[in-house]
């Protein structure tokens, strides 16, 4: 078996990151120039990245799928950015915040990685300041902070409802001003097809121009993938339309080992589903728990009633609830992880407790927090998603309980990736929801923001020129070569394939069906039998796609049904690798819950002794069984113990 | 819900485009306005027809994807939203819908629906940053600024960049897209320092772009679907006049 080498530093915890910065070569002003970084996805990863390879001198091309680098997913986050600033002074440290990601990922996060994640969390809060972001402000100028998930102390920076778009057009503007100045290239309404490896190392991609439907050549010196996560694998989620997995597939396919691919989250506050027409999910923000408190009927008749249409959430009286997380978990309360929350309402309308008109879904009830604080109040908080709710479900929250149910909203999975962020492929580097470095088995609120903006403004920046600095030599690379021939050869194979199916059924109906499979036997809960299942129906589904889908159109044109059949190609191999992982992994740890490992209360059951590890999955060809590595996980610095938040 | 939908449809750029009219039967008022518009298109896939191409993403609001100008109003008929989020009980049932494209000469139309909004990317990477570079910055509390001053920059800074603004205007105007990012960051003390190279260099390459002038109508803010304020209109020109006084004075 093949050793997995993280290259993590030597020495103390706290130490390692300034160990590595002083350690490294950096490329001399000089050579930057000559030296060029393709990066795909301008989220907050890749356009924070992109935007400061620039201002560091080096010769970037940077892509998005969307019209423009704008739009890129990051911008739906609602909540908010955590940092170890401490400005609240209620106790905060690095250390904390360390502390509370690795416990919170259940222990199955590599330390080195997020200690380095919490340290250099206050620099990004410095940065977006910097940039203009307007986060909450106290009335004595000061930034304010409010309280998220799995944390005892109020973290979380924030701007309204509407953080991830303020932090997105920071980095937007800083990727825009090195655009205007000539040192990005920036390329819109591209999909990468394919990635191109010369003598081992990536080297190039080939791209899709979404509107001339034309095969493109990049090259580079490094790839950065940058493209997000892959939860659209369930068809309905929180993740928007355009998100996908094809990036990190190709990339898996070319050698790159993927880690971790069964840990996805499933948010505990999504609206719930409403018909067979429904294209996405809509989250509510984690941020709501702070005031928000969660219930269903104490009494299965109440249930009953409610969902017939009978009786109304407003008249049932206090002793007739049950505050099912509070009486749960009395210490965190509402503000358990998202995976223990999601589990908990799972676990509640499972056993009939159910309201809504399909019985899945629980309420958020705001009425003892618009008592306490005024409706003013609790407008200034979060008015826009109020608002927000108040049109997709017609009901006004200021008046009735919100009703939330949970959804699929991230992957912790995703490439393998060292100390330095690189893959298994030389020269390939993967940041953002893209890899799966730092949220173990579940990620806490907050901490996607801050792990995009970490990986693209101050980790790639020092890493990756450990690897250029010995690439100074290498110049500028020709698309002519016989590896980009191929590469686009097989991309053009796959497109003419597609086409010329001419099937009966639709892209998106298999995408559907491919959803289902996913949430019922590679959701919330898991089983062996479920997760056998799941591989026979998904291969079986697979094999339908190939022969039966219909594409229309042609290449040369503007052909969404092209893009999304290319995508949904991939989530149908994806999707199965993911069954596999989960199928292998015989614990319940964070977002991975193992129905047949469970304590006697209904808790994840962690086995340390036999799973401590990351998966690491490698791709060995369409006929071959993929190869499980195992990174094992030491956990020098903390000490490991039952996850709990009661 | 049974609905006629009036599309307009056009192959691309260069090729002229006609009005065409789709029956859409048993539509679910809660079904959102761009999921209607799925089920046409796979009704249309299946019958071996073009599918109607949009711009969308996030479905939820805040990504700006989304475009449609439906009876003649950017984003539809109600306020304060994206086309993505309205939903099918804002019409009546047997209602004809027209949906066309952003009209406007800087977003030509690449297909049906889709146009082509990379002006707004220019006229950002014109101006509309601050010019700090990564690293080596000061503490985030270490200037504070008072929780008025950071509300006005945020409600300017919740532009999502779709466009309604443009489309709405009969001058094709691009001032409240402009003016949002000229306002949030004029109001920071971060911003500040920059302010007047900032504004010229916008307003000049939303000229050179071809947008046209304001005249004061306020349809952009009243089709806004993040309702920004024209006050911010006033701000850009008081900051538009005192950086041209401040150059002239050289």
């Amino acid at each position: 078996m093949t050793k997995l080498d993280a290259k993590i530093p030597q020495g103390p915890l706290a130490e390692k990151w300034t160990t590595y910065k002083q350690d490294l070569s950096p490329v001399n002003p000089a050579n930057k120039r000559r030296l060029e970084i393709i990066v795909i996805g301008t989220g907050l990863a890749g356009a924070s990245a992109a935007a400061s390879f620039a201002e560091l001198g080096f010769k970037v091309k940077a892509f998005t799928i969307l019209d423009s680098p704008r739009r890129a997913h990051s911008i739906a986050a609602q909540g908010g950015i955590n940092a170890a600033k401490n400005y609240p002074n209620d106790g905060d440290s690095i250390y904390r915040l360390f502390y509370d990601t690795i416990k919170g990922g259940d222990y199955r996060a590599r330390e080195a990685n997020v200690y380095r994640l919490a340290e250099v969390s206050n620099n990004i809060i410095d940065q977006c300041v910097a940039q203009g972001v307007p986060f909450a402000r106290e009335y004595g100028g000061l930034l304010d902070n409010r309280s998220f998930g799995g944390a005892l102390v109020s973290r979380t920076f924030y701007a309204r409802g509407q953080t991830g778009q303020q932090l997105l057009l920071g980095a937007y503007s800083a990727l825009s001003k090195e655009v205007g100045k000539g040192n990005v290239q920036m390329y819109n309404r591209r999909d990468m097809m394919e990635l191109v490896i010369i003598d081992g190392r990536a080297r190039g991609v080939i791209m899709r121009n979404l509107v001339t439907g034309e095969l493109e050549r990049y090259s580079a010196h490094a790839v950065v993938l940058a493209t997000g996560g892959y939860g659209n694998v369930f068809f309905l989620s929180t993740n928007a339309m355009a998100s996908n997995g094809s990036a990190i597939w190709k990339a898996y396919k070319k050698g790159a080992f993927f880690g971790n691919p069964a840990f996805t989250q499933i948010h505990p506050t999504c609206i719930p589903v409403k018909g067979d027409y429904q294209s996405k999910l809509t989250l509510m923000s984690e941020s709501l728990r702070n005031d928000g408190r969660i219930w269903v009927p104490k009494h299965k008749e109440d249930a009953q009633k409610i969902r017939d249409g009978q009786l109304k959430p407003t008249e049932i009286p206090e002793d007739r609830r049950d505050y099912y997380l509070e009486r749960r978990y009395p210490a965190f309360g509402n503000l358990v992880p998202r995976d223990v929350a999601s589990r908990a309402a799972k676990e509640r309308c499972d056993a009939g407790f159910g309201v809504g008109r399909t019985g899945l879904a629980v309420y958020l009830d705001f009425a003892d927090a618009i008592n306490r604080l005024g409706k003013q109040v609790i407008e200034a908080r979060y008015g826009n998603l109020f608002q927000m709710y108040e049109k997709i479900v017609d009901e006004n929250p200021y008046e009735t309980p919100m009703m939330i149910y949970p959804a699929v909203h991230y992957t912790m999975g995703g490439l393998w990736v060292d100390y330095e962020l690189q893959t298994t492929i030389p020269g390939l580097f993967a940041a953002g929801e893209a890899n799966f470095s730092d949220h173990g088995a579940n990620r806490l609120g907050a901490s996607a923001l801050m792990q995009g903006l970490a990986d693209g403004y101050f980790i790639l920046p020092y890493t990756i020129q450990s690897y250029l600095n010995d690439q100074i030599r290498v110049p500028f690379f020709k698309t002519d070569l016989p590896e980009f021939d191929q590469a686009e050869n097989s991309t053009k194979a796959t497109i003419d394939r597609l086409l010329s199916i001419k099937g009966k059924n639709t892209v998106d109906s298999y995408h559907r069906k491919l959803g289902l499979i996913m949430w019922d036997h590679v959701g919330m809960g898991r089983n062996k039998e479920g997760l056998e299942k799941a591989i026979r129906l998904i291969r079986e589904l697979r094999e339908d796609f190939w022969n039966n889908v219909r594409v229309p159109g042609k290449n040369e044109m503007v052909n969404p049904e092209l893009e999304k059949a290319l995508r949904v190609a991939d989530f149908l191999e994806l999707g199965e690798l993911m069954a596999k992982d989960a199928l292998q992994r015989k614990e319940s740890c964070g977002g991975h819950f193992r129905e047949e490992y469970q304590t006697e209360e209904g808790e994840a059951l962690r086995d340390d002794e036999n799973f401590s590890f990351v998966s690491a999955w490698e791709y060995k060809g369409a006929d071959q069984e993929d190869v499980l590595h195992k990174e094992i996980l030491e956990h020098e610095f903390l000490h490991v113990t039952q996850r709990s938040y009661k | 819900m049974d609905l006629t939908l009036k599309i307009w449809r056009q192959a691309s750029a260069n090729e002229k485009g006609q009005f065409i009219n789709y029956p859409v039967t048993d539509i679910s008022p809660d079904a959102s306005f761009l999921e209607m518009l799925d089920i046409l298109n796979e009704e249309l896939v299946h019958k071996d027809e073009d599918p109607v191409a949009f711009d969308h993403d996030c479905r939820e609001g805040i990504c700006g994807a989304c475009s449609l100008f439906i009876n003649g109003r950017p984003h539809g008929p109600d306020k304060g939203i994206t086309t993505c989020q309205m939903h099918m009980r804002h019409f009546k049932d047997g209602e004809t819908i027209v949906i066309e494209p952003w009209r406007a000469k800087p977003f030509p139309v690449i297909k049906d629906l889709m146009v082509d909004r990379s002006a707004f990317d220019e006229i950002i990477q014109a101006g509309g940053f601050i010019s700090v570079k990564t690293g080596g910055i000061p503490d985030a509390n270490a200037i504070p600024i008072p929780k008025r001053v950071a509300d006005i920059a945020m409600d300017a800074a919740a532009c999502i960049g779709c466009g309604a603004c443009v489309a709405a205007c009969k001058n094709a105007s691009a001032m409240l897209f402009v003016a949002a990012k000229v306002s949030q960051f004029a109001r920071l003390p971060q911003g500040k320092v920059e302010a007047r190279e900032r504004v010229q260099n916008m307003v000049a390459k939303m000229d050179e772009l071809g947008f046209g002038n304001c005249t004061n109508t306020y349809a952009c803010e009243a089709e806004c679907p993040k309702e920004i304020s024209v006050s911010h209109i006033a701000r850009m020109n008081s900051e538009f006049l005192i950086s041209k006084l401040a150059s002239q004075k050289k």
